[in-house]
């Protein structure tokens, strides 16, 4: 019961933190509007390219938004823990009988809040857009999105622990993300790609991810893309958090 | 009773250009409500040693009982029993005062309410009053000093480590801070191991002393007896013309208790083990035989010449070695 307690204290602390950055707050929200206004002028003739799937544009664009903002969104929080760890706050909690699982589930839970706070933002604006989506649809789309936030924000703390420089987490992160996101039909869809580049996308997870959430967005609740997205999103999470777990309880013993 | 006990503790780091011996094999002991010193140069192994007793760095080997806890068999124990200020300062600049202190006491299994309790309690004893609302980037650097030392005081641990508490800071907040810590000791009974490479501080602030170096301790002791086992005191009496001062050394150099009397011009320098009872005794004497003492001054070693004694540099030297040569190990 400490894990939850811990995990409790550090979330309320963190998310206090966050909040009294005015500037951060205004890029947290402005941020998801930003993708929508610079994206939906390119929408209204791309339905007509031949290979495009199913569905108006914008239930394959926004679902592909949500979940760029699930990998982007996340993966960069280990540079805030490699701050804290230059400022000591770790090692003073280090120091602590606290629970090295909720020192890592407290922020990993922020992480995880905010970001539903904006994937529920960006839904909501694109559907004052034009987007249709069923209710159902878009509350499993936030929830794999918040699958992806725990996985990737998990990741990116153990990275950030192991490597403890900005230096160096910096180009490791972009060499990750690119290909990750280029490979998941997130800007367009891999139904357009030649055969060799499908095949390769298909062993990126997020691509079902990717494509697990335009079916939930389509109302396709009883597809095999909708259960391998949740199933991959579900797995990332976990390995996320073991790998999270394990490095924290390695480099804090 | 023992509040530390420390038994071949050893730590080697590996780097790239091979292993480092940082700690080699201290033994120890901090008895209840001691107020000890580790005084070293810069890399003597001060900080990975007091790293390995808080639970941050796990000893390559050697055991040490910690308030009570053994260090490998139950860190947690060991954690709820002390208090940690690292050097470099643990606070977050975007956070408020009473916000750090609280949330550190939530981690220490005490409730909000008795959390900010105690920061308030705290925040009077350490001369920080009205600032709990305050931001930490805002604070001086002597306020920001003391609200580590309040974050590692916030669960009142019987046993607190403080690595290099001054550094840093102006003459100014550096007396004040010496004061709060002898406040600590004398107020709560908590017991203080502290490092430092300022002698001054060590003087001026410890029951106890361990001198350390090349990760080893090289001597231990209450600053006093370090000082008068290692050099002694010297007592420089002016008598006039050389002629007395031969006449002088001659009648001093056989008495009991006299280590050692050269001359200097019309001066004897005699080497005791203490100076201040040895002084009029010596000067009677020479008054005795018909030797006017013009002047008398009593000069007590530092622990500057402690430390040459003991390693053949002075601590200043040894700085220099340290800081020209890599840092090696965890900050």
């Amino acid at each position: 019961m400490s894990v939850l307690r811990d995990a409790g204290t550090i979330f309320r602390y963190q998310l206090r933190l966050l909040i009294r950055e005015p500037v951060w707050f205004v890029i947290a929200l402005v941020q998801p509007l930003l993708y929508l206004a610079l994206f939906a002028p390119l929408l209204d003739r791309i339905t007509d390219t031949p290979g495009f799937p199913e569905g108006d544009a914008w239930s394959v664009f926004v679902p592909g938004l949500l979940i760029q903002l699930g990998m982007f969104g996340s993966m960069f929080v280990g540079f805030g823990l490699i701050a804290e760890v230059r400022y000591g706050v770790v090692e003073r909690m280090r120091v602590t009988p606290a629970s090295r699982l909720g020192l890592l589930l407290g922020r990993v839970l922020r992480d995880t809040l905010v970001l539903l706070v904006q994937a529920a933002l960006l839904t909501a604006v694109a559907v004052a857009f034009g987007l249709r989506v069923p209710l159902v649809g878009a509350l499993i789309t936030v929830a794999i999105v918040g699958l992806l936030g725990v996985a990737l924000s998990s990741l990116s703390y153990a990275a950030g622990m192991w490597l403890k420089s900005e230096d160096a987490l910096a180009p490791l992160l972009n060499m990750v993300a690119v290909p990750a996101m280029l490979l998941s039909g997130i800007l367009l869809p891999m139904s357009l790609a030649p055969r060799w580049l499908y095949r390769l996308s298909r062993a990126n997870p997020f691509s079902h991810v990717v494509d697990g959430a335009r079916a939930a967005f389509r109302g396709d609740y009883g597809t095999t893309s909708l259960l391998a997205g949740l199933i991959s999103a579900t797995l990332l999470a976990i390995v996320g958090l073991a790998v999270a777990t394990r490095t924290f309880q390695r480099e804090t013993a | 009773m023992s509040m530390i006990e420390a038994r071949g503790l050893t730590r080697h780091f590996k780097t790239r250009t091979g292993l480092v011996e940082a700690v080699r094999g201290v033994d120890f002991h901090v008895a209840d409500g001691e107020l000890v010193g580790f005084l070293g140069p810069n890399g003597a192994g001060k900080t990975t040693t007091q790293r390995m007793l808080a639970t941050l760095l796990a000893p390559t080997a050697g055991e040490a009982t910690v308030a009570g806890r053994d260090l490998r068999r139950d860190p947690t124990g060991v954690r709820r029993a002390i208090g940690y200020v690292a050097q470099g300062g643990a606070t977050n600049p975007s956070a408020a005062v009473d916000e750090e202190l609280v949330v550190q006491a939530r981690l220490y299994g005490l409730s909000a309410d008795e959390g900010r309790r105690r920061a308030r309690a705290l925040r009077d004893h350490l001369d920080l009053a009205d600032l709990g609302e305050r931001l930490i980037k805002q604070l001086s650097g002597g306020q920001r000093r003391r609200l580590d030392i309040a974050l590692g005081m916030i669960h009142e641990p019987r046993l607190i480590f403080l690595d290099e508490p001054s550094t840093g800071l102006d003459p100014h907040s550096r007396a004040n801070l010496w004061g709060h810590i002898r406040g600590l000791r004398d107020r709560a009974g908590t017991t203080i191991f502290l490092t430092t490479h300022y002698l001054d501080e060590a003087d001026a602030l410890c029951d106890r002393i361990l001198i350390i170096d090349h990760g080893q301790i090289v001597a231990a002791g209450t600053p006093a007896e370090l000082k008068r086992r290692i050099s002694g005191d010297l007592v420089t009496l002016e008598v006039g013309d050389a002629a007395a001062a031969e006449r002088a050394r001659a009648l001093l150099a056989d008495r009991d208790g006299v280590r050692d009397v050269t001359i200097h011009d019309a001066a004897v320098r005699v080497t005791v083990e203490q100076g201040d009872a040895a002084a009029l005794v010596l000067m009677r004497a020479l008054d005795d035989a018909g030797l006017a003492v013009a002047s008398l001054r009593v000069a007590h070693p530092t622990l500057d010449d402690v430390f040459l004694t003991l390693t053949g540099r002075s601590l200043r030297d040894a700085e220099a070695d340290a800081s020209g040569a890599s840092h090696v190990g965890p900050a």
